[in-house]
């Protein structure tokens, strides 16, 4: 127990629009809220780990600016989607090695109204054309050799799932099943950026995106932070009962990287490097899949959940859809995933992600998570992609 | 005629039929298209130019119906399997509609103009069309 990080306090804002919130207020919130979660201040804190893409940089230090400026190490942290996870994994680092006695991980993130991210606009050619990059490209490519945007690139990940596995359904409706599952999750979820159930006809019918992928179907970007405080084992011996009972131990931690694999440059591959993370991460736990009590994984579309039942090995190798098709992966089966509502409608602000799960996860396990407690929740997993790419996976353990 | 350019470096235009070129790694064989520093499989930094067979099955697609601005669409964005070596490619002489596109299809290389500059010069694009 004593090498162990347990997660003290946690904390995620309403996810929507906070127009009158700027970025280091969300952070703000965030922290002073699991601070207080954890019964601790600023000032016991040893090390700040922060994540945000969209603010400019920089914001561990604005953070300490509005909060506490006690001269502990930031890092700030940049990893794509999975930034959350990277920032609350360089906090448990950091008290695993003994640096800290507490450690705080924020993520913070204001993107409601944003459009497509990634891709730009395609800028006018030039007068003459001329050579430049990697590529020597002489005109922008995105739209013309393939697709930069994450609808297209993700749903040819899913696309690309039911070409290996000989799916004969229809592709539309399988992926339109997944978002209706998570749109009917978020509607006991008062966080969510979306609590309004939508049928299958309204998933279908609304404005495409990508092809398999509509609007409902992508992750909805809005404003919204999560943080949390981990302690260590031995430390988390000389608090409180009350401290001890509500604490939630991090029985895994895990990040990996897209190791090389053909095609992998030409398409991303979120497939393997999940599946590293996931195999590393029940290990370190000592559990496996069956003892998942529940599972928030990173549907920033649609077609990206059905992959990963298969990456975090909910399922047989192959099975994704046959496991979705049976039930399990809705609130009242064998393995809820997404009981939040997701990314598609929980909302998706990006760096404070991978904290958010963890909060819905351990929010769970405390037996505190309200109309939606999955009931006798003890072992759960939050995992976030990144693009890039990184993937973090967490497994959290309720306290014995 | 006026002279060619293309798209990018990786397709080749004025040596027989249009076709792509890859840098393949001359210890472990991955396959690049750009310009590479070494071999993220093996670490090797010896290349060799090899022709792609310009015949492919569709392994994966997307019909992009919202791209940012100043992209016609819809279009049709896919990956390629062609004889091993992954291509990112469009979809191209083909209606933009999951009937008419799906996955596992044969395709074959097929370039078009995107224009021709001030200098004279025409920029040849390149797609996969289906190969009947």
């Amino acid at each position: 127990m004593s090498d162990d990080v347990w997660i003290l306090g946690i904390h995620m804002t309403k996810f929507g629009k906070h127009p009158d919130k700027d970025s280091v207020d969300l952070a703000a919130e965030a922290a002073l809220a699991a601070l207080a979660d954890a019964g601790k201040s600023m000032k016991d804190i040893g090390i700040l780990a922060a994540g945000n893409l969209l603010g400019g940089g920089g914001m561990g230090q604005q953070l300490q600016k509005q909060i506490g400026q006690t001269g502990i190490p930031v890092y700030n942290v940049s990893n794509a989607c999975a930034t959350g996870a990277t920032a609350l994994r360089t906090a448990v680092m950091a008290v695993k090695a003994g640096e800290a006695d507490y450690g705080l991980a924020v993520g913070v993130e204001k993107l409601a109204g944003a459009g497509l991210l990634a891709g730009g606009s395609r800028k006018a050619d030039s007068d003459t054309w001329t050579p430049s990059g990697r590529y020597g490209a002489i005109a922008a490519v995105d739209g013309r050799i393939g697709t930069e945007t994450m609808p297209g690139v993700f749903a040819q990940i899913g696309q690309e799932y039911l070409y290996e596995h000989q799916y004969g359904g229809a592709p539309f409706e399988l992926f339109a099943r997944i978002s209706e599952k998570n749109h009917a999750h978020s509607t006991l979820n008062p966080l969510a950026a979306y609590t309004k159930r939508m049928s299958l006809d309204e998933i279908m019918n609304d404005v495409m995106i990508a092809y398999p992928n509509t609007r409902p179907m992508c992750s909805a970007n809005c404003d919204g932070a999560a943080a949390a405080v981990v302690v260590s084992g031995s430390v988390l011996k000389t608090l409180s009962q009350e401290q001890q009972k509500r604490a939630v131990r991090i029985a895994a931690s895990v990040l990996t990287t897209d190791p090389w694999e053909e095609a992998c440059q030409i398409l991303p591959n979120v497939n393997t490097l999940t599946r590293n993370a996931a195999k590393q991460a029940y290990e370190q736990a000592g559990v496996g899949p069956e003892d998942l009590d529940l599972v928030e994984l990173h549907d920033c579309f649609a077609t990206a959940e059905l992959v990963h039942y298969d990456n975090l090995m909910l399922c047989e190798e192959g099975g994704a859809v046959d496991f979705f098709e049976s039930g399990a992966t809705w609130r009242d089966g064998t393995t809820p995933v997404n009981v939040s509502g997701g990314l598609e409608s929980k909302g998706h602000p990006i760096a404070a992600t991978g904290i958010a799960n963890v909060w819905e996860v351990a929010t769970h396990l405390r037996g505190e998570a309200g109309d939606r407690q999955i009931e006798g929740a003890r072992v759960g997993l939050a995992h976030v992609i990144g693009l890039g790419s990184a993937c973090g996976v967490h497994i959290l353990e309720k306290a014995a | 005629m006026s002279s060619q350019i293309p798209i990018v470096d990786y397709l080749v235009l004025d040596d027989g039929a249009p076709h792509l070129v890859s840098h393949e790694c001359t210890s472990c064989g991955a396959h690049y298209f750009d310009r590479r520093n070494a071999c993220a499989n093996c670490t090797g930094t010896e290349f060799r130019a090899v022709d792609v067979p310009t015949e492919g099955v569709l392994r994966t697609f997307t019909i992009v119906s919202f791209a940012a601005p100043g992209i016609p669409v819809p279009f049709v964005a896919g990956v390629v399997d062609c004889g091993g070596t992954s291509v990112r490619a469009n979809v191209i002489n083909v209606d933009a509609d999951p009937e008419h596109v799906t996955l596992g299809m044969k395709v074959r290389l097929a370039t078009y103009s995107l224009g021709t500059d001030e200098a004279g010069t025409e920029a040849m694009g390149f797609g996969f069309e289906p190969a009947a």
